[in-house]
């Protein structure tokens, strides 16, 4: 028995990748849930929005590395990040003004606009395929971690030892700032009570004299940049791909219908649900219960649920539960 | 001409025709109330005077402006206010926020609104930190009807303000409303409790099937014996 060791072990490979993971998805669900809060629909191109930001982040750390300009220990994507912001919001700007306006005007079904979606999804995919190709690319510099194994090992003396890299580190400080922003801006300003009004009942809304315009507006805003942000911080955690990217759409929406989609705050609980989940189906509990039983229990085989290469049958199951058993979600949502 | 004028108004949905030739008008400080069987056209003549509807023939005036072509928003923007009869408050918004949305529109302060507002809806003070959707359903028309006062309006028009709350409810709501236009705004309504309302009215207008049947003050109404048999119950 070592409980100490096994629950070092433990967060080191479950607890502390499940919060990086939760958050990526957070930021991402989040986008997705006021699309869908604002504009009623299921926004199938936010993965590729989310790489289509990310794309400008890591040309613009190229260039910067090039120029030798660096903010060591810190990776030099965080100053690149304002363009990627600021290209993710122009091309959702462009494309509502193009496409989702023409079907807004015409009152369109939701399901015409989700189709729209899927359209644009394809769009943006080939454009960031096209400029910086199909491959794996990492952007990262800086430090590497903000914890080290060793280090943590020689301090504490124990036998595992503790992780965490920077980018972890970014990655959650840089989402909570986010998201704590996002919610102060939601809550405590005039722009943002009227999104969530617009959000409650469209018709009151306009009979109000809040205009629609100006809030799908600001809904586009919130999801380039949440977009963008989430994007770049997955990418310098993991990789960037755009295939992977596309991917993620998978769990992005189970975290969102999961909390109950057009709630912000249900987005991000049901982001870290379905980032623990995955992590904690997947994880190979071997050497964890070698710890915590006695030897003759010692499993022989790992004890893994099921192979990371299954990890999106996890979001998908559930999401296929959530909209069996209860559609509107933990928050009670809206019903897609 | 009165201070708001609906005038010969005909259309409705699509094709069908609700509205057929309907004229209504209300003052400042006076009270309509537009009564009815069900299928008269009652809703569907407030919509069309806020402009929700487009009609086809017809025009609506606001002291004198022809304001037939204008959006609700614009409506609003002119001091019209409306109150639908269902779905009439941010259910996920707090009281106060409630009525903040109301003021939308507003650059100026709007806290004296806001306190004339309490004032006139004690219950709402008290409740202000309340999510709307947990209120009564007495205390949610009395969020509605404060939002649409946020805006100062000239016009106030309730659909159905009593639609499912209690007798008891449905007196003090009406209070409310002779103090509202007591205070100079004049007030449209539909309503179903027809001989309260027509108690309350300076004016009262029976539609049938898209048309004036009668109109007169509320008074006549009440003492007109075809009204009081085939509207009022006896």
């Amino acid at each position: 028995m070592d409980i100490l060791n096994a629950l070092v072990l433990f967060a080191n490979f479950v607890i502390i990748p499940g919060i990086t993971y939760g958050s990526q998805l957070a930021l991402g669900a989040l986008g997705v849930t006021l699309i869908f809060g604002i504009l009623r629909f299921a926004n199938f191109a936010h993965g590729d929005l989310m790489a289509f930001g990310t794309m400008f982040v890591i040309l613009a750390t190229w260039l910067l590395q090039d120029l030798g300009v660096s903010i060591f220990p810190f990776p030099t994507a965080l100053i690149a990040l304002p363009l990627g912001i600021i290209s993710a919001i122009l091309v959702s700007l462009l494309l509502d003004r193009s496409v989702y306006r023409f079907y807004r005007k015409k009152k369109s079904a939701p399901v015409v606009f989700l189709i729209a979606s899927i359209g644009i999804m394809f769009l943006l995919n080939g454009i960031v395929r096209f400029v910086i190709g199909p491959d794996d690319r990492r952007f990262i510099d800086g430090a590497k971690f903000l914890v080290k194994v060793t280090e943590f090992k020689n301090a504490t003396g124990l036998k595992e030892g503790l992780a965490i890299k920077l980018s972890q580190g970014i990655t959650f400080f840089v989402a909570l700032a986010v998201v704590i922003s996002l919610f102060i801006f939601l809550q405590k300003t005039r722009t943002g009570k009227s999104m969530r009004a617009y959000s409650d009942n469209s018709e009151l809304a306009l009979l109000s004299g809040i205009d629609p315009e100006k809030v799908v507006f600001y809904a586009w805003l919130i999801a380039g940049t949440l977009a963008a942000v989430a994007g770049t911080l997955y990418g310098l955690d993991k990789s960037f791909k755009p295939f992977t990217y596309f991917q993620l759409l998978l769990p992005i929406f189970a975290a969102a219908i999961l909390g109950g989609i057009g709630n912000p705050l249900g987005a991000i609980v049901g982001a870290y649900t379905v980032a623990f989940s995955e992590v904690t189906i997947t994880y190979a509990y071997k050497k964890f219960l070698r710890y915590l039983v006695p030897e003759s229990w010692e499993p022989n085989n790992l004890v893994q649920l099921l192979s990371t290469d299954y990890k999106f049958a996890v979001s998908f199951i559930i999401l296929v539960v959530v909209l069996l058993v209860r559609p509107t979600g933990i928050f009670k949502g809206r019903v897609i | 001409m009165s201070f708001l004028s609906a005038q010969n108004m005909t259309g409705g949905y699509d094709s069908v025709d609700i509205l057929r030739d309907c004229s209504i008008s209300v003052e400042r400080g006076q009270i309509a109330v537009i009564v009815g069987p069900n299928g008269a056209g009652k809703s569907t003549a407030m919509k069309a005077i806020f402009g929700l509807i487009m009609i086809k023939e017809g025009s609506i005036f606001l002291e004198g402006e022809d304001i037939s072509m204008l959006s609700p928003q614009q409506r609003v923007k002119k001091g019209m206010a409306f109150v639908p009869q269902t779905e009439n408050v941010f259910t996920t918004l707090t009281v106060e926020e409630n009525l903040e949305m109301g003021a939308y529109l507003r650059k100026d302060n709007i806290k004296p609104t806001k306190d004339q507002v309490f004032e006139l809806f004690p219950i709402l003070h008290e409740k202000r930190n309340q999510i709307a959707g947990e209120l009564s359903g007495g205390q949610r028309q009395q969020v509605a009807v404060g939002r649409a006062l946020m805006t100062n309006p000239s016009v106030l028009m309730l659909d159905e303000p009593t639609a499912g709350v209690s007798p008891l409810v449905t007196v003090e709501l009406f209070e409310r409303i002779l103090a509202i236009k007591k205070a100079g705004v004049a007030v449209l309504m539909v309503e179903q409790n027809a001989r309260q309302a027509l108690e309350i009215a300076d004016m009262g207008y029976v539609l049938v099937t898209g048309e004036n049947k009668f109109q007169g003050t509320g008074k006549s109404l009440l003492e007109n014996a075809e009204v009081r048999r085939s509207f009022l119950g006896g």
